[in-house]
């Protein structure tokens, strides 16, 4: 039989570079732009624009209409990709319908004309963006609570459910940190913003990650009943090439969707999509390769200990 | 191994595949886009009162129902006005593509007119032509309301606009006798000046209030007024207030302001919902691939699982309906792995059950019934987080996240329906009754 368990110590290094390369992009966002991800107007309030120019545009050109149109600072990005050409994003303070129309008027006249059709605005004013933070802020706490409650609830008939429990929440710590990793690294390269739907992205892998976590828990927890006699570490990894089958279709199942969506999807859904894939997959990484492991060392360690 | 129940269920989902498919060809159940999928405007609008100041639901209401007028009569097939909270309305208008327009015809709060119709007083609810948008027609004719031109002249008369309802700084009931209902209002001082000019001019003659083009009263002028002035009818109380009322803000209770909009332009949204129906098809065609290849006979099962699944999200979203946005195809999507997830676990079981020397049709009843508790814990997570999410979702600004969890949680429910009574209806009959005859000759179309 394979023998995986025994490397821990590579899963950890991997796993170590790679969120470290997160909080390094967090900082050095942070160090920039005064936060640690590219925030969206959900959180942030304010105004974004999004114009396509027929004829190629200048930057200093759009961004002189909107100073002139009394925005202080706007933020002004050129956007990329497939049917993007001559795409801007502008981000300013919040701007009323009727500034939007105004400043639409003005890049017209002094820029040059833009598809109408494909003009996107999203506004929205402080009170909203404050209300959304609250909310969001709620919502990631009662979801923190009843992650606390269905860890306690899941493992209640198992040896020591704490170390169970810790080590599921650690791998989703992991998880959550290689996706905010990601969303800094990102914000920064491609200007993806978090908004509303990364925080969606955010719960759902939380809750998928554990529910990984917690499938192959199970199954230690049932082979170690039927075996009590055979040593921790293999019993572990018996458990996890049991399931390792089923962690592995169904994460290619749902790797299928999202390339899909991610190849040939609609622009805007992207960085969602995104998130929640690189979220999926260190779900199931970090099960095996985070959660089993570090049960397994403490166990080592208590064990030692004892004996 | 075939049981009654098995029967039973058969019937049902062949019963339910028929209705589905009904559903899905009616017309009279299109399918509703979000804003991202065939572009238009979505404004969230807030009464512009102190935070102190009480709001009566009555009052909210009112203005969603003046407000969902006025966007009726501006054409858009979809248009959608709801009561958000306390004090917020939010304002959907798929597929409009002037903006302008339709900004000003919720937001403005609703044109207010003092128009000089010299000797005739004009009914109430008649539509009339004013000088201030050069006599052209108003959305009050073009709706069909009765207008003075079938009665009188042809061309319909223009008449002239003297002030409007700027120039209005308050206005308020008054009753002079038991009974009688009057409306004051005091008239800023630049509208005080025309006003005095005008009434001077045309003692005897008719001044009538129009909102919206619509003949509100039509009041002879008794005297000259110029900063105050009353306007006397045969009002109810309620009547009175209205106009009051309308006097005030136009025609809205409340003014309201808008605090969040999002604008999208109509071809952002086609391409991304052709581009949407292109990635959902070839994703769920590869899966569908997948099922087949890996588990071979049970797989191709599934596959036949999957597609009743899709039918019967397909019915449901149109049925209810629910408003399809990106997120909202991206949470169907999602689903859609969880209903294979379902599946992979049933059959993982089946072949763990197989290689521990099990016969098939017992490991098909243990693969079913042991994987059933996994599908179920996993399901009731992913609900909670669509809870949570819905929740969430209920802010104007996260309204995205909601389609996200609709789909989602719709999604889950029918999964634990297909993917565990349908398909194991389906591996019943088809592996249950050639059990035999696939252990002893195909081992490998179950995977062995």
């Amino acid at each position: 039989m394979f023998q995986y368990i025994q490397r821990r110590s590579l899963y950890f290094a991997f796993s170590a570079i790679l969120i470290g390369l997160g909080i390094a992009a967090m900082v050095a966002s942070l160090i920039t732009s005064g936060a640690p991800f590219r925030l969206g107007v959900d959180f942030l309030s304010g105004t974004r624009f999004e114009y396509q120019f027929v004829e190629p545009a200048n930057e200093l050109a759009i961004r002189q209409v909107f100073v002139q149109a009394g925005f202080e600072n706007p933020t002004v990005t050129s956007l990329q990709g497939e049917g993007l050409e001559n795409a801007w994003q502008i981000r300013t303070s919040f701007a009323l319908p009727e500034q939007v129309q105004q400043v639409q008027a003005a890049l017209i006249a002094t820029v040059g004309p833009v598809k109408a059709d494909a003009t996107r605005v999203d506004s929205v004013s402080p009170s909203v963006g404050a209300e959304v933070t609250r909310s969001a802020v709620i919502a990631v706490l009662v979801s923190a609570g009843i992650i606390l409650f269905y860890i306690m609830f899941s493992f209640r008939q198992v040896p020591n459910p704490f170390r169970y429990g810790v080590c599921a929440v650690a791998a989703m710590a992991h998880d959550l940190l290689v996706i905010l990793g990601f969303a800094a690294i990102t914000g920064m390269l491609l200007g993806w913003e978090v908004d509303a739907l990364f925080l969606t992205a955010i719960l759902t892998v939380a809750g998928f990650s554990l529910q990984d976590t917690i499938v192959v828990f199970d199954r230690i927890r049932e082979n170690i009943a039927r075996r009590p006699t055979e040593n921790y570490e293999l019993t572990v990894n018996r458990s996890v090439l049991e399931t390792i089958h089923r962690s592995l279709a169904t994460q290619l199942c749902a790797m299928f969707i999202m390339v899909a969506i991610l190849l040939f999807g609609g622009a805007s859904i992207k960085p969602f999509i995104a998130v929640l894939f690189v979220g999926l997959l260190s779900g199931t990484y970090s099960s095996i390769f985070t959660a089993v492991p570090l049960l397994v060392e403490w166990e080592k360690r208590a064990m030692a200990q004892a004996g | 191994m075939v049981k009654n129940n098995d029967y039973f269920w058969l019937f049902m989902i062949i019963t339910l595949a028929v209705l589905a498919v009904r559903i899905i060809v009616n017309e009279n159940y299109p399918l509703r886009l979000g804003l991202d999928l065939q572009g238009g405007l979505q404004v969230l609008l807030e009464a512009d009162v102190p935070p102190e100041e009480p709001i009566t639901a009555e009052q909210m209401q009112t203005v969603r129902r003046i407000i969902d007028d006025r966007v009726n009569g501006f054409g858009v097939a979809e248009s959608n006005v709801q009561v958000e909270g306390d004090r917020r309305l939010v304002v959907e208008l798929p597929g409009i593509d002037d903006e302008r327009q339709a900004l000003e015809l919720i937001q403005g709060t609703a044109l207010l007119e003092f128009v000089d119709t010299g000797n005739f007083s004009l009914p109430p609810e008649e539509c009339v032509r004013t000088s201030l948008n050069e006599g052209k027609p108003s959305p009050c004719e073009l709706e069909g309301g009765r207008t003075i031109t079938d009665t009188l002249t042809f061309p319909a008369p223009q008449y002239n606009t003297v002030i409007t309802g700027d120039g209005i700084a308050n206005a308020v009931v008054e009753i002079p006798n038991p009974g009688r209902y009057i409306v004051a209002f005091d008239l800023n001082p630049a509208a005080a000046q025309l006003f005095e000019a005008h009434t001077r001019a045309n003692v005897g003659r008719f001044l009538t209030i129009v909102l919206d083009k619509r003949v509100i009263s039509s009041p002879e002028i008794q005297a000259v007024i110029s900063n105050q002035g009353s306007i006397s009818g045969n009002f109810t109380l309620e009547e009175a207030q209205t106009l009051a009322l309308q006097l005030r803000y136009g025609s809205l209770p409340i003014p309201l302001k808008i605090v969040a909009n999002r604008q999208v332009g109509a071809t952002l949204g086609t391409i991304s919902a052709a581009s949407s129906i292109r990635a959902g098809t070839i994703g769920l065609v590869v899966v569908l691939l997948f099922m087949a290849i890996y588990y071979r006979l049970p797989g191709f099962l599934a596959d036949i699982a999957l597609l009743f699944y899709v039918l019967l999200n397909f019915a449901i979203f149109k049925y209810m309906p629910v408003t399809l946005t990106l997120p909202a195809i991206a949470g169907f999507l999602l689903s859609t792995g969880m209903a294979v997830d379902a599946n992979i676990l049933v059959f993982e079981r089946i072949k763990e059950e197989l290689r521990r020397g099990f016969t098939l049709p017992e490991a098909i009843v243990a693969g079913f019934d042991r994987a059933w508790s996994s599908i179920r814990d996993s399901n009731v997570a992913t609900l909670i987080i669509c809870l949570i999410l819905f929740g969430f979702g209920r802010n104007f600004g996260a309204s995205m996240v909601q389609g996200f969890a609709i789909t989602l949680a719709i999604g889950v429910f029918i999964s634990m329906f297909t993917a565990v009574i349908v398909t194991r209806t389906l591996v019943r009959f088809i592996m249950g009754s050639g059990a035999p005859w696939l252990e002893k000759h195909r081992r490998g179309l179950i995977g062995l």
